[in-house]
């Protein structure tokens, strides 16, 4: 929804965009400027204010490497978008570019009405409601379970102790780990130290939860125990955004199934549509080779 | 000077005990060591407090400036006191502060000690601390600010606890060089341990025994802080891995 002006889409900076101003009378050019030929967006998702989530066109690049290359997309309140390429097909740059942990060279990227790129915009607070789950946990080892936990919320939304503490204990409850509320992350396994990790992003109470390949790191004993409990996420309806491996958990828990490769959106589909019918060569050799 | 070893013992304890009395019991003579105890350790814990602060305060900057490449000029200007700190003397500094900067302003000396070494250690923590935020990894920092902490939130909570944590030792000997390098007050008419034991020397025309007495309470100092230290080592690593 952003007044973008005549500005060519190879702008170099994205904080070209102006603050977000809902104006009717340009409805009609955003699109053409915005879009490039080959987006698989229609023109008018990018000004209806449903979606949670509204990327268009972003692009990051590492010197030379064109990580992302113009990726569109919506997300909708309540989704489970699976994302899922070969390495190095820009999926967790993707991810990481919507709570902008890696700030996109360029393009769009609106999140609940609001232009996250606008310089304008104080990302911490935008951030407070993206809820990120890391490969590698990333809990804080100096302090414990519970202070891990409460931490956040105690500091960002000003909870008290009490408060803070009965959410964690309830939600640790959820995760069967409310007895560890105590340990540091050192004592827990892999496993546990992740399901920790989700329940310190559902404390700060986020709309989306961003996961970047969740149970790649973790010993396959325990793989299921934490795709139990983004099932279990998923069915109460939070809104997910899923980079992953887990075949088994796309075709389970997905709503749609987005494929990547080299920076692009290849393919998005339901996950019968992309698990029995892939259309493009690239999408077909990928999924032979983590399905076989 | 005489040759203790070279006469009978009796003699030589004799002698020494002369000594002793008049080194440091006549006239009082021992209030020299102990009101110059006094001013060093005055100095080196006033400077601590200013480099320690200092040196977090430019060390917060640099790792800024390294890790967003935010903070330029503060940036430039970081370097540019390590530079000039690290390259040259202490003395100098010291010096330099003393009679070209507050002296004229009429500032006391222990206040211009303590600034001229609390400036100077602040470059050795500065780079210290450094290292230690680098050393903490990444993960650590992109999970802090996904939570929605702001920048200097996450230095804060959660980056700074563990790099402290890592770098204590190195602070420590940071902190005992401190001590020492204190005994280069006497240039700006500072009385502290080591004039206090040049003072004794002047009086008595006996320098070893003076001499020692100061070597030996420093050690004995430094041994202290050392100790303080491994207590305090330990007992953060037992809160935790």
């Amino acid at each position: 929804m952003s007044t973008k002006k005549q500005k060519p889409k190879s702008a170099p900076k994205a904080e070209k965009s102006e603050a977000v101003k809902p104006e009717q009378a340009e409805k009609k050019e955003i699109p053409e400027e915005l879009l490039k030929p080959d987006a698989e967006v229609q023109p008018e998702g990018g000004v209806m204010t449903e979606s949670l989530i509204m990327v268009r066109n972003l692009e990051k690049h590492y010197g030379e490497l064109h990580a992302l290359d113009g990726v569109s997309m919506n997300i909708e309140k309540g989704e489970v978008v699976v994302v899922i390429g070969p390495s190095g097909s820009g999926k967790s740059t993707f991810l990481r570019s919507l709570n902008l942990l890696e700030m996109p060279t360029s393009g769009e990227l609106i999140f609940e009405g609001v232009n996250m790129l606008d310089k304008h915009v104080d990302i911490n607070v935008h951030r407070q409601k993206m809820g990120m789950v890391f490969q590698h946990f990333n809990l804080f080892p100096h302090m414990t379970i519970m202070k891990n936990i409460t931490i956040a919320p105690m500091k960002l939304l000003k909870k008290s102790r009490a408060e803070a503490e009965e959410k964690a204990h309830s939600l640790l409850k959820r995760v069967g780990l409310d007895d560890r509320a105590e340990s540091y992350p050192s004592q827990l396994s892999g496993g546990q130290k992740q399901r920790i990790a989700i329940v310190r992003a559902l404390c700060m109470e986020p709309d989306v939860m961003l996961f970047d390949e969740p149970t790649s790191a973790l010993d396959p004993e325990m793989v299921g125990e934490v795709l139990d409990v983004m099932k279990s996420l998923a069915k109460e309806g939070m809104t997910m955004v899923v980079v992953t491996h887990e075949m088994g958990f796309a075709k389970e828990v997905a709503d749609r199934v987005v494929f990547m490769a080299d920076g692009k959106i290849l393919e998005t589909g339901s996950p019968e549509e992309m698990f029995s019918n892939p259309k493009t060569d690239k999408a077909k050799q990928f999924l032979a080779s983590v399905l076989s | 000077m005489t040759v203790y070893a070279a006469k009978p013992f009796a003699e030589w304890a004799e002698d020494f005990k002369a000594r002793f009395i008049n080194d440091f019991i006549t006239d009082n003579r021992w209030k020299f060591l102990w009101n110059g105890l006094g001013v060093t350790l005055k100095i080196t814990a006033g400077a601590l407090v200013i480099g320690v602060i200092l040196g977090f305060l430019v060390a917060a900057i640099r790792a800024t400036h390294d890790k967003t490449g935010k903070l330029r000029f503060l940036n430039a200007l970081a370097k540019l006191y390590l530079t000039v700190i690290r390259g040259t003397p202490v003395v100098v500094q010291l010096l330099i502060t003393y009679f070209v900067i507050l002296a004229p302003l009429g500032v006391n000396e222990v206040l211009v000690a303590i600034c001229a070494f609390g400036i100077n250690s602040g470059a050795y923590v500065a780079e210290i601390v450094r290292a230690g935020i680098m050393s903490i990894d990444n993960g650590q920092f992109e999970a802090g600010r996904s939570l929605g902490f702001n920048y200097p939130q996450t230095m804060w909570f959660i980056i700074l606890p563990q790099a402290f944590k890592n770098i204590l030792p190195a602070l420590c000997n940071e902190f005992i060089v401190l001590l020492k390098e204190t005994s280069v007050s006497g240039y700006v008419a500072l009385q502290d341990l080591t004039k206090g034991g040049d003072i004794i020397r002047g009086r008595t025309f006996d320098a070893f025994l003076p001499l020692i007495a100061v070597a030996l309470i420093y050690l004995v100092i430094v041994l202290i802080l050392t100790k303080l230290v491994s207590i305090l080592e330990r007992r953060l690593r037992s809160s935790e891995h």
